[in-house]
């Protein structure tokens, strides 16, 4: 339990004068404790993103090699073929030591193995029972899942429909929002603070309340069945994106705008090179967010483009594909990776950016 | 009359740019909030009907008649409930404990840890509620593998009523990856002369724990519980990408937001539904000041101040 301002020095844990001795011994004891935490915490790490795995060689497996293949690889039995006839490998003990042979006549007790080394020689008797040898298995890795599943799911369609919504959205997020925040942080409304109040009130109010007349209303626009709904609305700024983009306005200091105001700069030019310039780890964080949040929509996908097909995002459309393919974990498997991969990557590249834009907003005060 | 200063001019000019600032949240405000929200109330006396939307008719209070003696609002409300009795304490809980690890001086990589625990809240829920499907799967998946491992027979997660919320927690459980980023970071404004003089007197690290750092993010805590709350009156993902709006397993997965979407769309009674979602945001809002209120024995503000 500590900050990380204080990590300074392991030894400095009690103002005590100290022989080598108890030097040591503290010494032992902090890496111990530091071994133990970092393990612990690994292992909680793994446990949390094991599922990931799970999808990773899943969608590489074919479906036997889902039902009766190992846990872990992509693995399947390696067969040879005698007489026309294929049949699998097994690491048979013999005299002369093991022997990978092929079980071409099973019997319980004995059975006759033929040698893909030496075929000529034919069938070998041996003694014991079959069933408790292990099979030769090799990888076997089904690639083609991916590009079946790309085409199956008319990929490219529902990836680009995706970006358009999420693009065209997090751009007018960025747009409202930022003006918002910025007159929130900036400028002497009068009645601001109850005026954040009902913005902020309208974190915790419940969507489905507002939903039927939105949905009525854009009905009556003929809107239903296009992008629309799930565009505009993001022009007029949210409140979440709202707050935390004038929490982080708010730590920027006022002398650069002053300096900048006495040089006869205009409200507009304020914003856009004192401000968001400074600005851009919570500009990253929030558009990041959006992106995400795009990405991730269901629910409104569902009720405005279920019967627009050719306009389905990602979201929307591989729900279908689970519909229809619940016997096929691989392909399930395969799509999921395809869903998760852009907003990932994109987290991966801007994390650094991000998570500072978040940590510095996140902290409600 | 005086003429007006120019520090009085330049004031005025602020607050019209003010306004012209924040008109885009106003007047997004007014049309995706207020109006809607004073219509869907208006709705509820109703039956308006998408598949006739211009024979609108009044009912007086049938609606909510008819939500009193419809047996699913009573189940699903139940269900909603009785996950969110799961749900909910782990949701605010789990956040917590990640943070308090991921903040222990002697963790060694906490940059790495902090990303890739955050990291599954960015995959879109509809994949991850795929791979944890998967995941949980009685036959092929890890989790029962691994409980196996050691000796343990694991639950059909996704199938058995009595199990099926926590396979569905499981499934939701990735979001917690920002809560989690909310809390360390409250952690990390909590003073260190705090923890220095209690350790001096002695305390361990579990008082330090319970009596400083739990006090000290106690605002984090309220902020997240609201928060999950609300998520919870919102529940919808998850169970209708495994499920639909079948219920199934038994019913258990009729939550009241997958009902009230089963009345107002595929069903198109846009009347009852706007009743329903009143009902949801009564209970929400009454929910939610439950909270705020318990909110003052239990949340600490440094310097008095609240909010």
């Amino acid at each position: 339990m500590n900050t990380s301002q204080n990590r300074a020095s392991p030894l400095a844990v009690t103002p005590v004068e100290r022989n080598t001795s108890t030097v040591l011994f503290h010494h032992a004891r902090h890496y111990t404790g530091v071994a133990m935490i970092t393990l612990f915490a690994i292992i909680i790490l793994t446990l949390f993103l094991s599922p990931l795995g799970y999808m990773a060689v899943t969608s590489v497996k074919s479906t036997e090699q889902i039902t009766s293949g190992t846990l872990l690889l992509p693995m399947s039995p390696i067969q040879y073929e005698y007489k026309g006839e294929p049949y699998d490998l097994f690491n048979v003990p013999t005299d002369d030591g093991l022997k990978q042979w092929a079980l071409v006549n099973a019997q319980r007790t004995s059975s006759e193995f033929v040698d893909p080394q030496n075929p000529d020689v034919g069938l070998i008797p041996w003694q014991g029972r079959w069933r408790t040898l292990t099979p030769v298995m090799t990888l076997e890795p089904q690639w083609s899942n991916f590009p079946l599943a790309f085409e199956r799911l008319n990929f490219p369609r529902m990836f680009f429909n995706t970006l358009m919504i999420a693009v065209l959205g997090v751009i007018g997020t960025l747009i409202s929002c930022i003006l918002v925040a910025y007159g929130f942080a900036r400028f002497p409304i009068p009645g601001k603070g109850i005026l954040f109040v009902i913005l902020i009130s309208t974190i915790i109010l419940p969507r489905q309340v507002t939903l039927v007349p939105t949905y009525a209303f854009f009905a009556s626009l003929g809107w239903t069945g296009t992008w629309l709904p799930l565009i505009v609305p993001h022009f007029f700024a949210n409140a979440y994106n709202v707050f935390l983009l004038r929490q982080y306005f708010l730590t920027l200091p006022k002398e650069l705008d002053e300096a900048a105001m006495i040089d006869g700069a205009g409200p507009m030019r304020i914003l856009l090179t004192v401000i968001i310039p400074q600005a851009y780890p919570v500009i990253v964080a929030v558009g990041l967010f959006h992106f995400v949040f795009a990405w991730n929509d269901y629910f409104e996908p569902l009720i405005y483009l279920l019967n627009a097909p050719q306009l389905q995002p990602i979201s929307l459309g591989i729900q279908q594909f689970n519909d229809i393919y619940t016997k096929e974990p691989a392909m399930l498997q395969a799509t999921s990776i395809m869903a998760l991969i852009p907003p990932l990557v994109l987290f991966l590249l801007s994390q650094r950016v991000f998570m500072r834009g978040i940590v510095v907003t996140g902290v409600d005060k | 009359m005086q003429q007006p200063s120019p520090t009085y001019d330049l004031r005025r000019q602020r607050i019209i740019w003010g306004w012209v600032f924040l008109s885009p949240w106003i007047i997004g405000f007014l049309i995706f909030y207020l109006i809607p929200m004073i219509a869907s109330l208006a709705f509820t006396f109703t039956d308006f009907d998408l598949t006739r939307p211009n024979d609108i008719n009044w009912v007086g209070l049938r609606n909510w008649q008819s939500l009193l003696a419809d047996p699913n609002v009573g189940a699903s409300l139940r269900n909603t409930f009785l996950y969110g009795a799961i749900a909910l304490p782990l949701t605010v809980g789990i956040p917590i404990l990640l943070a308090s690890l991921l903040n222990q001086p002697e963790l060694l990589g906490k940059r790495w840890l902090r990303t890739l625990f955050y990291m599954p809240f960015m995959i879109p829920t509809v994949a991850s509620a795929f791979i944890w499907a998967g995941y949980l799967n009685v036959e092929t998946g890890w989790l029962n593998r691994l409980l196996a491992l050691v000796g343990i027979s694991g639950p059909n997660w996704l199938y058995d009523p009595q199990i099926i919320y926590f396979g569905l927690f499981m499934a939701s459980l990735w979001g917690v990856g920002n809560s989690m980023l909310i809390t360390l970071a409250g952690m990390q404004t909590v003073p260190t002369e705090l923890y220095e003089a209690a350790r001096v007197d002695g305390a361990s690290k579990w008082a330090l724990f319970r009596r400083i750092t739990l006090p000290m993010i106690s605002p984090v805590i309220l902020y997240n519980l609201v928060l999950t709350t609300i998520g919870l009156f919102r529940f919808f993902d998850v169970p209708f990408m495994l499920k639909g709006s079948t219920g199934n397993p038994a019913g258990t997965t009729l939550f009241f937001n997958i009902y009230l979407y089963r009345v107002a769309f595929p069903q198109q009674n846009m009347g009852y539904g706007s009743a329903l979602a009143w009902l949801l945001f009564i209970i929400a809002l009454a929910a939610t000041l439950v909270i705020f209120l318990t909110a003052r024995r239990w949340v600490y503000y440094s310097g008095g101040e609240v909010g």
